[in-house]
Protein backbone atom coordinates (compact mmCIF):
# COMPACT_ATOMS: atom_id res chain seq x y z
CA UNK A 1 0.00 0.00 0.00
CA UNK A 2 1.37 3.39 -0.90
CA UNK A 3 1.92 5.80 2.09
CA UNK A 4 -0.54 8.26 2.10
CA UNK A 5 -0.31 11.92 2.75
CA UNK A 6 -2.72 14.09 4.90
CA UNK A 7 -5.82 14.80 2.76
CA UNK A 8 -4.65 12.43 0.24
CA UNK A 9 -7.58 12.58 -1.54
CA UNK A 10 -8.30 14.08 -5.00
CA UNK A 11 -10.66 16.63 -4.06
CA UNK A 12 -9.37 19.50 -1.76
CA UNK A 13 -11.03 21.76 0.19
CA UNK A 14 -12.26 25.56 -1.13
CA UNK A 15 -12.22 26.36 2.73
CA UNK A 16 -8.43 25.21 2.86
CA UNK A 17 -8.45 25.45 6.41
CA UNK A 18 -6.21 22.21 7.61
CA UNK A 19 -8.26 20.37 10.53
CA UNK A 20 -6.97 20.11 13.69
CA UNK A 21 -7.27 16.57 13.91
CA UNK A 22 -4.82 16.11 10.92
CA UNK A 23 -2.70 19.00 11.23
CA UNK A 24 -0.22 16.32 13.86
CA UNK A 25 3.57 16.90 12.28
CA UNK A 26 4.40 13.70 9.75
CA UNK A 27 1.93 12.69 7.97
CA UNK A 28 1.40 9.08 9.24
CA UNK A 29 0.10 6.54 6.99
CA UNK A 30 -3.62 6.60 6.76
CA UNK A 31 -5.71 4.49 9.37
CA UNK A 32 -8.92 3.72 7.37
CA UNK A 33 -8.34 3.87 3.65
CA UNK A 34 -10.56 3.06 0.67
CA UNK A 35 -8.55 2.89 -2.75
CA UNK A 36 -10.32 2.84 -6.13
CA UNK A 37 -13.49 1.08 -4.56
CA UNK A 38 -16.71 0.24 -5.88
CA UNK A 39 -19.87 -1.28 -5.84
CA UNK A 40 -21.97 -2.83 -8.29
CA UNK A 41 -25.44 -4.74 -6.69
CA UNK A 42 -26.56 -7.71 -8.96
CA UNK A 43 -30.27 -7.25 -9.11
CA UNK A 44 -32.63 -8.56 -11.61
CA UNK A 45 -32.21 -5.62 -14.03
CA UNK A 46 -28.90 -6.53 -14.57
CA UNK A 47 -25.70 -5.06 -12.73
CA UNK A 48 -26.54 -1.44 -10.39
CA UNK A 49 -23.52 0.37 -10.04
CA UNK A 50 -24.15 2.22 -6.59
CA UNK A 51 -20.72 3.54 -5.66
CA UNK A 52 -17.37 4.57 -8.28
CA UNK A 53 -14.05 5.49 -7.45
CA UNK A 54 -13.95 5.98 -3.78
CA UNK A 55 -10.46 7.54 -2.79
CA UNK A 56 -10.55 8.62 0.87
CA UNK A 57 -8.35 8.61 3.78
CA UNK A 58 -9.53 8.41 7.26
CA UNK A 59 -6.88 9.58 9.89
CA UNK A 60 -6.83 7.91 13.36
CA UNK A 61 -9.05 9.64 15.50
CA UNK A 62 -10.80 12.05 12.94
CA UNK A 63 -14.29 12.73 12.79
CA UNK A 64 -15.82 12.40 9.17
CA UNK A 65 -19.75 12.99 8.16
CA UNK A 66 -21.14 11.87 5.27
CA UNK A 67 -23.39 13.93 3.68
CA UNK A 68 -25.72 13.58 0.13
CA UNK A 69 -29.02 12.53 -1.34
CA UNK A 70 -31.14 9.50 -0.33
CA UNK A 71 -29.90 7.24 -2.95
CA UNK A 72 -26.65 8.08 -2.93
CA UNK A 73 -24.66 5.22 -1.73
CA UNK A 74 -23.57 6.57 2.31
CA UNK A 75 -24.85 3.86 3.59
CA UNK A 76 -23.32 1.13 1.39
CA UNK A 77 -19.81 3.31 2.06
CA UNK A 78 -20.96 2.57 5.71
CA UNK A 79 -21.67 -1.08 5.16
CA UNK A 80 -18.50 -1.40 3.64
CA UNK A 81 -16.48 0.18 6.66
CA UNK A 82 -18.59 -2.24 9.28
CA UNK A 83 -18.07 -5.28 7.34
CA UNK A 84 -21.25 -5.73 5.94
CA UNK A 85 -20.74 -5.44 2.49
CA UNK A 86 -17.50 -6.23 0.57
CA UNK A 87 -16.42 -3.85 -2.06
CA UNK A 88 -16.46 -5.04 -6.29
CA UNK A 89 -13.58 -3.41 -6.92
CA UNK A 90 -11.12 -1.85 -4.64
CA UNK A 91 -10.43 -2.31 -1.18
CA UNK A 92 -11.11 -0.75 2.35
CA UNK A 93 -8.48 -1.10 4.95
CA UNK A 94 -7.82 -0.33 9.07
CA UNK A 95 -4.70 -0.31 9.76
CA UNK A 96 -3.51 -2.03 6.43
CA UNK A 97 -5.46 -5.28 6.80
CA UNK A 98 -8.50 -5.23 4.39
CA UNK A 99 -11.81 -5.10 6.07
CA UNK A 100 -14.07 -8.55 5.40
CA UNK A 101 -16.76 -9.44 8.11
CA UNK A 102 -18.42 -7.33 11.10
CA UNK A 103 -16.67 -6.71 14.02
CA UNK A 104 -16.42 -5.16 17.50
CA UNK A 105 -13.17 -2.90 16.04
CA UNK A 106 -15.60 -0.81 13.78
CA UNK A 107 -18.82 -0.76 15.99
CA UNK A 108 -22.54 0.19 14.36
CA UNK A 109 -24.84 2.90 15.69
CA UNK A 110 -27.69 1.29 13.78
CA UNK A 111 -30.66 4.22 12.25
CA UNK A 112 -33.43 2.37 13.85
CA UNK A 113 -31.52 1.94 17.20
CA UNK A 114 -31.23 -2.20 17.37
CA UNK A 115 -31.58 -2.84 20.90
CA UNK A 116 -32.70 -6.14 22.31
CA UNK A 117 -36.35 -5.27 23.14
CA UNK A 118 -35.74 -8.19 25.69
CA UNK A 119 -33.14 -6.48 27.74
CA UNK A 120 -32.90 -3.88 29.60
CA UNK A 121 -30.57 -0.64 28.79
CA UNK A 122 -27.79 -1.92 31.37
CA UNK A 123 -28.14 -5.56 30.30
CA UNK A 124 -28.04 -4.26 26.59
CA UNK A 125 -24.81 -2.38 26.98
CA UNK A 126 -23.32 -5.37 29.26
CA UNK A 127 -23.79 -8.23 26.45
CA UNK A 128 -22.02 -5.88 24.10
CA UNK A 129 -18.94 -5.66 26.69
CA UNK A 130 -19.17 -9.43 27.51
CA UNK A 131 -18.76 -10.35 23.90
CA UNK A 132 -16.06 -7.48 22.72
CA UNK A 133 -14.57 -7.62 25.41
CA UNK A 134 -13.79 -10.92 27.12
CA UNK A 135 -10.60 -10.03 28.90
CA UNK A 136 -12.44 -7.95 31.49
CA UNK A 137 -13.09 -8.72 34.73
CA UNK A 138 -16.96 -8.53 35.95
CA UNK A 139 -15.79 -5.60 37.97
CA UNK A 140 -14.15 -4.10 35.51
CA UNK A 141 -16.84 -4.86 33.05
CA UNK A 142 -19.82 -3.67 35.53
CA UNK A 143 -17.71 -0.48 35.31
CA UNK A 144 -17.46 0.26 31.72
CA UNK A 145 -21.09 -0.09 31.68
CA UNK A 146 -22.00 2.28 34.25
CA UNK A 147 -19.33 4.65 33.27
CA UNK A 148 -20.48 4.80 29.79
CA UNK A 149 -24.49 4.96 30.85
CA UNK A 150 -23.45 7.89 33.02
CA UNK A 151 -21.98 9.46 29.87
CA UNK A 152 -25.28 9.52 28.56
CA UNK A 153 -27.21 10.46 31.17
CA UNK A 154 -28.91 7.07 31.57
CA UNK A 155 -28.15 5.60 35.07
CA UNK A 156 -31.69 5.94 36.30
CA UNK A 157 -33.10 4.08 33.49
CA UNK A 158 -30.42 1.26 33.37
CA UNK A 159 -33.18 -1.46 34.88
CA UNK A 160 -35.67 -0.16 31.89
CA UNK A 161 -36.68 -1.82 29.12
CA UNK A 162 -36.40 -0.64 25.70
CA UNK A 163 -39.80 -0.38 25.36
CA UNK A 164 -40.10 1.97 28.08
CA UNK A 165 -38.18 4.72 27.28
CA UNK A 166 -38.15 7.49 24.77
CA UNK A 167 -36.84 7.17 20.95
CA UNK A 168 -33.68 9.87 22.32
CA UNK A 169 -33.15 7.59 25.45
CA UNK A 170 -32.92 4.41 22.97
CA UNK A 171 -30.43 6.43 20.86
CA UNK A 172 -28.35 7.02 23.53
CA UNK A 173 -28.52 3.24 24.80
CA UNK A 174 -26.80 2.71 21.26
CA UNK A 175 -24.28 5.14 21.63
CA UNK A 176 -23.41 3.98 25.35
CA UNK A 177 -23.34 0.58 23.52
CA UNK A 178 -21.37 1.22 20.83
CA UNK A 179 -18.86 3.45 22.95
CA UNK A 180 -18.62 0.71 25.65
CA UNK A 181 -17.00 -1.89 23.18
CA UNK A 182 -13.89 0.91 22.57
CA UNK A 183 -14.23 0.57 19.12
CA UNK A 184 -11.38 1.74 16.91
CA UNK A 185 -13.87 2.74 14.28
CA UNK A 186 -17.39 4.17 15.27
CA UNK A 187 -19.82 3.91 12.37
CA UNK A 188 -23.06 5.81 13.20
CA UNK A 189 -25.81 5.53 10.22
CA UNK A 190 -27.93 8.65 10.62
CA UNK A 191 -28.14 8.47 14.40
CA UNK A 192 -30.32 11.26 15.09
CA UNK A 193 -32.60 11.70 12.11
CA UNK A 194 -35.71 10.59 13.80
CA UNK A 195 -35.02 13.07 16.61
CA UNK A 196 -36.57 16.50 17.84
CA UNK A 197 -34.52 19.43 17.34
CA UNK A 198 -33.57 19.59 21.27
CA UNK A 199 -32.73 16.31 21.69
CA UNK A 200 -30.38 16.18 18.89
CA UNK A 201 -28.95 19.00 19.97
CA UNK A 202 -28.20 17.16 23.49
CA UNK A 203 -26.76 13.83 21.67
CA UNK A 204 -24.37 15.85 19.68
CA UNK A 205 -23.10 17.61 22.67
CA UNK A 206 -22.94 13.89 24.49
CA UNK A 207 -21.46 12.24 21.38
CA UNK A 208 -18.71 14.71 20.95
CA UNK A 209 -18.05 14.64 24.48
CA UNK A 210 -17.34 10.63 25.02
CA UNK A 211 -15.48 11.07 21.41
CA UNK A 212 -13.19 13.37 23.23
CA UNK A 213 -12.54 11.12 25.76
CA UNK A 214 -11.80 7.75 23.46
CA UNK A 215 -11.03 9.55 20.51
CA UNK A 216 -12.23 6.70 18.16
CA UNK A 217 -12.47 7.61 14.53
CA UNK A 218 -16.01 8.42 13.37
CA UNK A 219 -17.90 8.15 10.57
CA UNK A 220 -21.40 9.32 10.44
CA UNK A 221 -23.80 9.67 7.94
CA UNK A 222 -26.27 12.89 7.97
CA UNK A 223 -28.81 14.67 6.39
CA UNK A 224 -27.95 17.79 8.52
CA UNK A 225 -25.65 20.37 7.18
CA UNK A 226 -25.68 22.02 10.61
CA UNK A 227 -24.95 18.60 12.42
CA UNK A 228 -21.83 17.70 10.37
CA UNK A 229 -20.56 21.54 10.62
CA UNK A 230 -20.85 21.22 14.33
CA UNK A 231 -19.54 17.19 14.63
CA UNK A 232 -17.37 16.80 11.94
CA UNK A 233 -13.22 17.46 11.05
CA UNK A 234 -13.92 17.40 7.55
CA UNK A 235 -17.39 16.50 5.59
CA UNK A 236 -17.54 14.20 2.45
CA UNK A 237 -20.01 14.88 0.09
CA UNK A 238 -21.45 12.32 -2.15
CA UNK A 239 -22.71 13.10 -6.04
CA UNK A 240 -26.37 11.75 -6.56
CA UNK A 241 -26.59 8.00 -7.31
CA UNK A 242 -25.59 5.96 -9.49
CA UNK A 243 -22.47 5.65 -9.63
CA UNK A 244 -22.31 8.01 -7.12
CA UNK A 245 -18.98 8.97 -5.88
CA UNK A 246 -16.47 11.30 -3.69
CA UNK A 247 -17.97 14.58 -5.11
CA UNK A 248 -15.97 17.32 -2.68
CA UNK A 249 -14.35 17.25 0.76
CA UNK A 250 -15.26 20.47 2.66
CA UNK A 251 -12.77 21.05 5.65
CA UNK A 252 -14.09 22.39 8.79
CA UNK A 253 -11.44 24.14 10.65
CA UNK A 254 -13.48 25.68 13.67
CA UNK A 255 -11.64 24.55 17.08
CA UNK A 256 -12.55 22.28 19.48
CA UNK A 257 -14.14 21.87 22.07
CA UNK A 258 -16.75 23.60 20.24
CA UNK A 259 -20.59 24.94 20.99
CA UNK A 260 -23.41 26.06 18.34
CA UNK A 261 -22.95 29.45 19.54
CA UNK A 262 -19.30 30.14 19.02
CA UNK A 263 -19.15 28.17 15.97
CA UNK A 264 -22.35 30.38 14.49
CA UNK A 265 -20.58 33.26 14.99
CA UNK A 266 -17.38 32.59 13.06
CA UNK A 267 -17.94 34.50 9.34
CA UNK A 268 -16.69 31.13 7.79
CA UNK A 269 -19.66 29.18 9.52
CA UNK A 270 -22.01 30.44 6.82
CA UNK A 271 -19.33 30.22 3.95
CA UNK A 272 -18.97 26.23 4.42
CA UNK A 273 -22.86 26.30 5.14
CA UNK A 274 -23.28 27.98 2.00
CA UNK A 275 -20.86 26.29 0.06
CA UNK A 276 -22.26 22.66 0.98
CA UNK A 277 -25.89 23.77 0.27
CA UNK A 278 -24.75 25.23 -3.52
CA UNK A 279 -23.11 21.83 -3.76
CA UNK A 280 -26.32 20.07 -2.37
CA UNK A 281 -29.23 21.66 -3.88
CA UNK A 282 -27.45 23.59 -7.07
CA UNK A 283 -24.83 21.22 -8.58
CA UNK A 284 -26.26 18.43 -7.93
CA UNK A 285 -29.91 19.27 -6.93
CA UNK A 286 -31.76 15.76 -6.41
CA UNK A 287 -34.34 15.47 -9.57
CA UNK A 288 -37.05 14.72 -7.01
CA UNK A 289 -36.58 17.72 -4.98
CA UNK B 1 -75.71 3.64 21.29
CA UNK B 2 -74.17 7.07 23.45
CA UNK B 3 -76.34 9.53 20.69
CA UNK B 4 -79.04 8.44 22.07
CA UNK B 5 -78.88 9.25 25.77
CA UNK B 6 -79.18 12.92 24.95
CA UNK B 7 -79.89 13.32 28.91
CA UNK B 8 -77.28 14.66 30.28
CA UNK B 9 -76.25 12.14 33.22
CA UNK B 10 -76.67 13.91 36.68
CA UNK B 11 -80.55 14.18 35.24
CA UNK B 12 -80.99 10.40 34.62
CA UNK B 13 -83.00 8.03 37.10
CA UNK B 14 -80.07 7.34 39.98
CA UNK B 15 -79.81 3.43 40.01
CA UNK B 16 -78.25 1.56 42.62
CA UNK B 17 -74.53 2.08 43.10
CA UNK B 18 -73.33 -1.76 42.51
CA UNK B 19 -74.95 -1.76 39.55
CA UNK B 20 -72.52 0.58 37.86
CA UNK B 21 -69.31 -1.33 39.81
CA UNK B 22 -67.05 -2.18 36.85
CA UNK B 23 -67.55 -6.08 37.92
CA UNK B 24 -71.13 -6.21 36.99
CA UNK B 25 -70.44 -4.00 34.28
CA UNK B 26 -68.24 -6.77 32.51
CA UNK B 27 -70.79 -9.74 33.46
CA UNK B 28 -73.90 -8.18 32.64
CA UNK B 29 -73.34 -9.05 29.11
CA UNK B 30 -72.75 -12.55 29.43
CA UNK B 31 -75.37 -13.47 32.13
CA UNK B 32 -77.89 -12.23 29.92
CA UNK B 33 -76.92 -13.47 26.95
CA UNK B 34 -76.44 -17.24 28.25
CA UNK B 35 -79.33 -17.06 30.87
CA UNK B 36 -81.53 -16.21 27.41
CA UNK B 37 -79.89 -18.87 25.71
CA UNK B 38 -80.52 -21.40 28.37
CA UNK B 39 -83.84 -19.78 28.97
CA UNK B 40 -84.61 -20.90 24.90
CA UNK B 41 -83.36 -24.15 25.66
CA UNK B 42 -85.57 -24.66 28.66
CA UNK B 43 -88.50 -23.69 26.57
CA UNK B 44 -87.93 -25.79 23.25
CA UNK B 45 -87.43 -28.93 25.88
CA UNK B 46 -91.13 -28.24 27.73
CA UNK B 47 -93.38 -30.36 25.03
CA UNK B 48 -91.60 -33.54 25.60
CA UNK B 49 -91.05 -35.30 28.33
CA UNK B 50 -88.80 -38.42 27.53
CA UNK B 51 -86.81 -36.94 24.62
CA UNK B 52 -84.29 -34.09 25.03
CA UNK B 53 -83.07 -32.66 28.30
CA UNK B 54 -83.58 -28.88 29.17
CA UNK B 55 -81.16 -27.35 31.08
CA UNK B 56 -83.08 -28.15 34.70
CA UNK B 57 -83.41 -31.83 33.58
CA UNK B 58 -79.66 -32.15 32.75
CA UNK B 59 -78.56 -30.96 35.97
CA UNK B 60 -81.31 -32.55 38.42
CA UNK B 61 -80.37 -36.08 36.20
CA UNK B 62 -76.70 -35.20 36.79
CA UNK B 63 -76.33 -33.97 40.59
CA UNK B 64 -76.20 -37.44 41.80
CA UNK B 65 -73.35 -38.68 41.17
CA UNK B 66 -71.58 -36.56 38.30
CA UNK B 67 -71.57 -33.35 39.88
CA UNK B 68 -72.46 -33.96 43.59
CA UNK B 69 -69.32 -36.47 43.40
CA UNK B 70 -66.96 -35.52 40.76
CA UNK B 71 -64.10 -37.80 41.74
CA UNK B 72 -65.90 -41.33 42.90
CA UNK B 73 -64.65 -44.17 42.01
CA UNK B 74 -66.65 -48.21 41.66
CA UNK B 75 -63.83 -49.71 40.11
CA UNK B 76 -63.29 -50.54 36.89
CA UNK B 77 -63.97 -47.66 34.39
CA UNK B 78 -67.02 -46.91 36.43
CA UNK B 79 -65.38 -43.37 37.64
CA UNK B 80 -66.81 -39.94 38.46
CA UNK B 81 -66.23 -37.35 35.89
CA UNK B 82 -63.23 -35.31 37.26
CA UNK B 83 -61.34 -38.70 37.92
CA UNK B 84 -61.93 -39.06 33.78
CA UNK B 85 -60.52 -35.43 33.39
CA UNK B 86 -57.81 -36.41 35.02
CA UNK B 87 -57.24 -39.57 33.14
CA UNK B 88 -57.57 -37.67 29.79
CA UNK B 89 -55.11 -34.87 31.40
CA UNK B 90 -52.74 -37.33 31.54
CA UNK B 91 -52.28 -38.25 28.22
CA UNK B 92 -52.46 -35.25 26.77
CA UNK B 93 -49.76 -33.88 29.53
CA UNK B 94 -47.62 -36.90 28.04
CA UNK B 95 -48.48 -37.07 24.41
CA UNK B 96 -48.22 -32.59 24.50
CA UNK B 97 -44.87 -32.70 25.99
CA UNK B 98 -43.35 -34.96 23.61
CA UNK B 99 -44.66 -32.71 21.00
CA UNK B 100 -43.75 -29.47 22.56
CA UNK B 101 -39.73 -30.91 22.92
CA UNK B 102 -40.04 -32.80 19.67
CA UNK B 103 -41.92 -29.81 18.00
CA UNK B 104 -39.50 -27.00 19.02
CA UNK B 105 -36.47 -29.07 18.18
CA UNK B 106 -37.52 -30.12 14.95
CA UNK B 107 -38.28 -26.54 13.98
CA UNK B 108 -35.28 -24.94 15.28
CA UNK B 109 -33.03 -27.63 12.78
CA UNK B 110 -35.78 -26.55 10.40
CA UNK B 111 -35.50 -22.81 10.67
CA UNK B 112 -31.86 -22.86 10.77
CA UNK B 113 -31.43 -24.80 7.62
CA UNK B 114 -32.13 -23.87 4.12
CA UNK B 115 -31.87 -27.46 2.88
CA UNK B 116 -34.10 -29.27 5.58
CA UNK B 117 -36.53 -26.69 5.30
CA UNK B 118 -36.98 -26.61 1.47
CA UNK B 119 -37.24 -30.84 1.85
CA UNK B 120 -39.25 -31.23 4.71
CA UNK B 121 -41.81 -28.64 4.21
CA UNK B 122 -43.93 -30.21 1.32
CA UNK B 123 -44.27 -32.69 4.26
CA UNK B 124 -45.05 -30.48 6.72
CA UNK B 125 -47.78 -29.00 5.20
CA UNK B 126 -49.34 -32.70 3.75
CA UNK B 127 -49.62 -34.03 7.54
CA UNK B 128 -50.25 -31.38 9.08
CA UNK B 129 -53.97 -31.50 7.41
CA UNK B 130 -54.28 -34.94 8.61
CA UNK B 131 -57.30 -35.30 10.86
CA UNK B 132 -56.28 -36.77 14.87
CA UNK B 133 -58.90 -39.47 13.74
CA UNK B 134 -56.82 -40.61 10.43
CA UNK B 135 -53.50 -41.51 12.35
CA UNK B 136 -55.58 -43.55 15.23
CA UNK B 137 -55.27 -47.03 13.15
CA UNK B 138 -51.51 -46.69 12.69
CA UNK B 139 -50.96 -45.79 15.60
CA UNK B 140 -52.50 -48.74 16.85
CA UNK B 141 -51.03 -51.17 14.56
CA UNK B 142 -48.02 -49.74 15.50
CA UNK B 143 -48.28 -49.43 19.22
CA UNK B 144 -50.42 -52.04 19.91
CA UNK B 145 -52.41 -50.68 23.17
CA UNK B 146 -55.00 -48.18 23.47
CA UNK B 147 -53.26 -45.80 25.84
CA UNK B 148 -50.32 -45.65 23.96
CA UNK B 149 -51.87 -45.00 20.27
CA UNK B 150 -54.27 -42.36 22.08
CA UNK B 151 -50.96 -40.77 23.12
CA UNK B 152 -49.18 -40.79 19.85
CA UNK B 153 -52.42 -39.60 18.19
CA UNK B 154 -52.09 -36.54 20.42
CA UNK B 155 -48.25 -35.89 19.78
CA UNK B 156 -48.76 -36.32 16.07
CA UNK B 157 -52.00 -33.79 16.28
CA UNK B 158 -49.73 -31.11 18.12
CA UNK B 159 -46.49 -31.01 16.97
CA UNK B 160 -47.39 -29.32 13.52
CA UNK B 161 -47.98 -25.78 14.68
CA UNK B 162 -45.08 -25.86 16.80
CA UNK B 163 -42.53 -26.97 14.21
CA UNK B 164 -43.69 -24.81 12.11
CA UNK B 165 -44.12 -21.96 14.20
CA UNK B 166 -40.20 -22.60 15.85
CA UNK B 167 -39.09 -22.26 12.37
CA UNK B 168 -41.31 -19.31 11.10
CA UNK B 169 -40.06 -17.58 14.28
CA UNK B 170 -36.49 -18.51 13.99
CA UNK B 171 -36.63 -17.02 10.05
CA UNK B 172 -38.17 -13.99 11.16
CA UNK B 173 -35.79 -12.80 13.62
CA UNK B 174 -35.49 -9.32 12.79
CA UNK B 175 -32.09 -8.53 10.91
CA UNK B 176 -31.55 -5.66 13.28
CA UNK B 177 -31.01 -8.08 15.77
CA UNK B 178 -28.66 -10.98 13.16
CA UNK B 179 -26.67 -7.70 12.69
CA UNK B 180 -25.97 -7.06 16.36
CA UNK B 181 -24.81 -10.54 16.60
CA UNK B 182 -22.70 -9.85 13.66
CA UNK B 183 -20.99 -6.73 14.60
CA UNK B 184 -20.30 -7.96 17.94
CA UNK B 185 -19.03 -11.63 16.78
CA UNK B 186 -21.52 -13.58 19.45
CA UNK B 187 -20.30 -17.08 19.96
CA UNK B 188 -22.93 -19.70 19.33
CA UNK B 189 -24.10 -19.65 22.73
CA UNK B 190 -24.60 -16.45 23.44
CA UNK B 191 -26.91 -16.02 20.20
CA UNK B 192 -29.00 -18.91 21.20
CA UNK B 193 -29.68 -17.81 24.64
CA UNK B 194 -29.65 -13.83 24.28
CA UNK B 195 -30.85 -13.52 20.45
CA UNK B 196 -32.44 -16.77 19.14
CA UNK B 197 -34.23 -17.87 21.65
CA UNK B 198 -35.91 -14.93 22.75
CA UNK B 199 -36.67 -13.69 19.75
CA UNK B 200 -38.13 -16.96 18.20
CA UNK B 201 -40.26 -17.26 22.06
CA UNK B 202 -43.48 -15.49 20.72
CA UNK B 203 -43.61 -18.07 17.96
CA UNK B 204 -43.17 -20.81 19.82
CA UNK B 205 -45.77 -19.79 22.00
CA UNK B 206 -48.33 -19.55 19.50
CA UNK B 207 -47.18 -23.07 18.47
CA UNK B 208 -47.97 -24.31 21.56
CA UNK B 209 -50.94 -22.27 22.26
CA UNK B 210 -52.60 -23.68 19.32
CA UNK B 211 -51.26 -27.27 19.84
CA UNK B 212 -52.96 -27.52 23.05
CA UNK B 213 -56.21 -26.94 22.03
CA UNK B 214 -55.68 -29.82 18.91
CA UNK B 215 -54.25 -32.13 21.52
CA UNK B 216 -57.24 -31.94 23.65
CA UNK B 217 -59.74 -32.01 20.71
CA UNK B 218 -57.69 -35.05 19.71
CA UNK B 219 -58.01 -36.98 22.95
CA UNK B 220 -61.50 -36.58 23.12
CA UNK B 221 -61.92 -37.96 19.99
CA UNK B 222 -59.66 -40.57 20.07
CA UNK B 223 -60.93 -41.70 23.77
CA UNK B 224 -64.57 -42.17 22.17
CA UNK B 225 -63.32 -44.87 19.76
CA UNK B 226 -60.26 -46.75 21.75
CA UNK B 227 -59.62 -46.38 25.41
CA UNK B 228 -60.49 -47.34 28.93
CA UNK B 229 -61.69 -44.51 30.98
CA UNK B 230 -60.81 -40.69 29.84
CA UNK B 231 -63.55 -38.09 29.17
CA UNK B 232 -63.55 -39.21 25.49
CA UNK B 233 -64.74 -42.35 26.92
CA UNK B 234 -67.60 -41.20 29.42
CA UNK B 235 -69.00 -39.74 26.47
CA UNK B 236 -68.91 -42.70 24.32
CA UNK B 237 -70.22 -44.83 27.68
CA UNK B 238 -73.06 -42.99 28.62
CA UNK B 239 -74.05 -42.74 24.95
CA UNK B 240 -73.81 -46.80 24.20
CA UNK B 241 -75.55 -47.49 27.90
CA UNK B 242 -78.48 -45.49 26.91
CA UNK B 243 -80.11 -44.97 30.09
CA UNK B 244 -82.59 -42.09 31.40
CA UNK B 245 -79.99 -39.89 31.96
CA UNK B 246 -77.49 -40.94 29.45
CA UNK B 247 -78.20 -37.60 27.31
CA UNK B 248 -77.49 -35.17 30.21
CA UNK B 249 -74.43 -37.37 31.29
CA UNK B 250 -73.32 -36.32 27.40
CA UNK B 251 -73.99 -32.47 27.82
CA UNK B 252 -72.84 -31.90 31.29
CA UNK B 253 -69.39 -34.24 29.98
CA UNK B 254 -69.35 -31.74 26.74
CA UNK B 255 -69.66 -28.64 29.14
CA UNK B 256 -66.72 -30.14 31.28
CA UNK B 257 -64.91 -30.81 28.64
CA UNK B 258 -64.93 -27.04 26.64
CA UNK B 259 -64.05 -25.56 30.03
CA UNK B 260 -61.05 -27.43 30.39
CA UNK B 261 -59.88 -27.09 26.59
CA UNK B 262 -60.28 -23.58 27.88
CA UNK B 263 -58.67 -23.64 30.96
CA UNK B 264 -55.71 -25.16 28.69
CA UNK B 265 -55.67 -22.60 26.08
CA UNK B 266 -55.70 -19.92 28.66
CA UNK B 267 -52.83 -21.48 30.93
CA UNK B 268 -50.31 -21.63 28.45
CA UNK B 269 -51.09 -18.44 26.45
CA UNK B 270 -50.54 -17.00 30.35
CA UNK B 271 -47.14 -18.93 30.57
CA UNK B 272 -46.65 -17.73 27.05
CA UNK B 273 -47.27 -13.67 27.94
CA UNK B 274 -44.75 -14.53 30.91
CA UNK B 275 -41.90 -16.25 29.36
CA UNK B 276 -42.30 -14.42 25.93
CA UNK B 277 -42.57 -11.19 27.39
CA UNK B 278 -39.80 -8.75 25.94
CA UNK B 279 -40.02 -10.70 22.79
CA UNK B 280 -42.24 -8.33 21.17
Amino acid sequence: MPAMLDNGTTNVSPAGAVPAATATGAAPEAFLSFDGVGQVFQTRRGPFEALRDINLQVQQGEFLCVIGHSGCGKSTLLNMVSGFLTPSSGRVSLRGAPIERPGPDRMVVFQNYSLLPWKTVQQNVELAVKAARPELSPGARAQVVEHHLEMVHLLDARHQKPAQISGGMRQRVAIARALAVNPAVLVLDEPFGALDAITKEELQEELLAIWQEQRPTVLMITHDIDEALFLADRIVMMTNGPSATIGEILEVPFDRPRSYETIQQDPRYGQLRNHALDFLFRRYAHDDD
Amino acid sequence: MTTALATPRSQRRPRAAWLRSPLVNQLKAPVVCIGLTLLLWQLLCLGNTEGFPGPIQVISQTWDPYISKPFYDDGGTSKGIGLQILISLQRVAIGYTLAAVVGIAAGMAIGLNAFLRRGFDPLIQVLRTVPPLAWLPISLLLLQQADSAAIFVIFITAVWPIVINTAVGIREIPQDYTNVARVLRLGKRSYVRDILLPATAPYMFTGLRISVGLAWLAIVAAEMLKADGGIGFFIWDAYNAGGDSSTSQIILAILVVGLVGLALDRLVGLVGDRVAAGGR
